[in-house]
């Protein structure tokens, strides 16, 4: 049984951060119909800026837990500025093309971030500080939960909560939600399409980040090369939760978290992607659009 | 009456095609238009011209007296013109509550905004009573009166109605029709109405317009197309 619960709560962990970024890739999709194959960079960049932050800092003597709060804000700033300079760069141009076109020039942004960072920074594994806390009340649960994992999960639960208020109950997050349903009637109510595009490129590249820091921290390294995985399986989620549904993505994050932890507890870590990517099958055999996915309607 | 909008030799075109083809019309303030015409006329061409969608590539919008060409769309809805759109386009996931909210987008000031909701209700009743359910759920003539209400939230001063009657039962669109008639009359709202019930709708209008092939061929009262052989022949069905 505990064996079992460790599992769970490492394949929550697991699931949380993949839910961050998979947000990301469904709220895009959700407004503009485009897989944005940049979006594990930000993630990636996310991290970097991270380490970058608590490198200085720490050297400055900060206090841990300001050392953390520092990384995560500015992780969230820089990414979202990349968010929103590669949509204005690689995808607003583009609109109105073929489909084909924006989705090429969203594997040649992956492609050149991925190297940038690999020339700017290095192609080596970098160690990342330790920068969540080690929360006192966590140690009752000693072999199931660690601090890291509590902290990770319930950061994840906070910011879909706070997510999902915005999007219901803000004027902006009517007009996102406008905008998905009906782009052309949202601009013939007054809405601004591109305004309301780059806040999704914009929260969708802080949730990413967020979730950069909170797993390097975690898993205690780096490199240029994290966010092509952790955007493929993000991915994977967020089409296994329906893309273009924000409750979705969440889901499907949790739904592949597990899936792997049990996969390695249970079987072999060897496998965790074939489960993973099995489970995928499976369910867009059945459920093509997604578990949470509408099939779509065409109305007349 | 003073002008409100006038279209001056507008051309448009879908990539290579050309669907509008020198088009000239003018709207006075507090008529009501009629542009009729048969399917793929050009007639919602027309509309999405006027609201910016789509840019003309020869001629000229004006919307008191100043050219709205090349504007932005949000920008032209801010200055009072809002359409109806073809097929009406609910947001189908939102409310119906949330789609009136949306109506008023670019206003700011709560109070108004509630007391115009509250008058949507009156003027539609069903409405209210459906202000919770998802605008996707509603029926036909149900979603074409949350358009038109959509569309009074946002206060228009030039209301653009594209096909409010199709696919509707005839009892639906007399409703729809006397609400329309009521909002020009009582708020003073101009409208521009299209339409290809030619009937009915040459028979609220003030003035109208028939288009063919891109092309206005043909303008007068309401009362004088309606009396015209042509049009009896080729949209009265007479």
């Amino acid at each position: 049984m505990e064996y079992f619960l460790e599992l769970f709560f490492g394949g929550l962990t697991r699931g949380s951060i993949y839910a961050l970024i998979a947000l990301g890739y469904t709220m895009v999709y959700g407004i503009i119909e485009l897989i944005n194959f940049a979006h594990g960079e930000i993630y990636m960049i996310g991290a970097f800026t991270g380490l970058i932050v608590a490198g200085v800092l720490g050297a400055l003597g900060f206090p841990g837990s300001a050392i953390l709060v520092f990384a995560i804000v500015a992780a969230v700033i820089y990414s979202a500025a990349y968010g929103f300079t590669i949509e204005k760069i690689a995808y607003r141009p583009l609109r109105g093309a073929a489909r084909l076109s924006p989705l090429i020039s969203a594997i040649g942004m992956s492609i050149f971030l991925q190297n940038y960072v690999m020339l700017a920074q290095t192609s080596d594994f970098l160690p990342f500080p330790s920068l969540l806390p080690e929360l006192g009340f966590v140690k009752h649960f000693k072999g199931i939960l660690g601090s890291s994992d509590f902290i990770i999960i319930v950061t994840t639960i906070v910011v879909c909560v706070a997510l999902t208020l915005f999007i219901k109950y803000t004027k902006m997050g009517k007009a996102m939600r406008a905008t998905a349903q009906n782009r052309t009637m949202a601009q013939l109510v007054g809405v601004s399409v591109d305004t309301v595009i780059s806040v999704t490129f914009i929260i969708g590249s802080s949730l990413a980040a967020v979730g950069g820091v909170l797993i390097a921290s975690h898993i205690g390294q780096i490199n240029y090369y994290i966010g092509f995985i952790a955007g493929l399986k993000a991915f994977t989620a967020a089409v296994l939760g329906g893309i273009g549904s924000i409750p979705g993505a969440m889901l499907g994050g949790l739904v592949l978290g597990l899936t792997e932890a049990f996969a390695t507890g249970y079987v072999s870590s060897d496998y965790e992607d074939v489960f993973a990517f099995a489970l995928l099958v499976l369910i867009l055999i059945f459920r093509p659009s997604g578990i949470m996915g509408k099939e779509k309607i065409q109305k007349v | 009456m003073s002008r409100m909008l006038e279209m001056k030799n507008v051309s448009t075109y879908y990539g290579n095609i050309q669907a509008l083809y020198d088009v000239s019309l003018h709207i006075d303030h507090g008529e009501i238009i009629t542009l009729i015409g048969a399917n793929g006329a050009g007639k919602s061409t027309t509309l999405m011209t006027i609201c910016g969608l789509l840019k003309p590539r020869a001629g000229d919008v004006l919307y008191e007296e100043l050219s709205i060409v090349g504007e932005s769309t949000n920008k032209i809805v801010s200055s009072g013109i809002c359409q109806v759109p073809e097929g009406r386009l609910i947001f189908p996931e939102l409310t119906v509550r949330e789609n009136l909210d949306m109506g008023a987008f670019l206003r700011s000031d709560k109070d108004g905004i509630a007391r115009d909701m509250e008058y949507s209700y009156e003027l539609f009743p069903i409405l209210a009573e459906r202000r919770n359910q998802p605008g996707g759920n509603l029926s036909g003539g149900e979603q074409q009166m949350l358009a038109i209400a959509r569309a009074l939230m946002a206060r228009p001063r030039l209301l653009l109605l594209d096909e409010p009657s199709m696919g509707l039962a005839p009892l639906v669109v007399k409703q729809i029709f006397d609400i329309v008639k009521k909002i020009n009359k009582e708020s003073g709202t101009t409208i521009f109405l299209v339409e290809q019930n030619a009937n009915l709708a040459l028979k609220i209008g003030h003035r109208g317009y028939v288009m063919e092939n891109g092309k206005i061929v043909l303008t007068d009262s309401c009362e004088t197309l309606l009396a015209n052989e042509d049009v009896k022949r080729a949209y009265l069905g007479l």
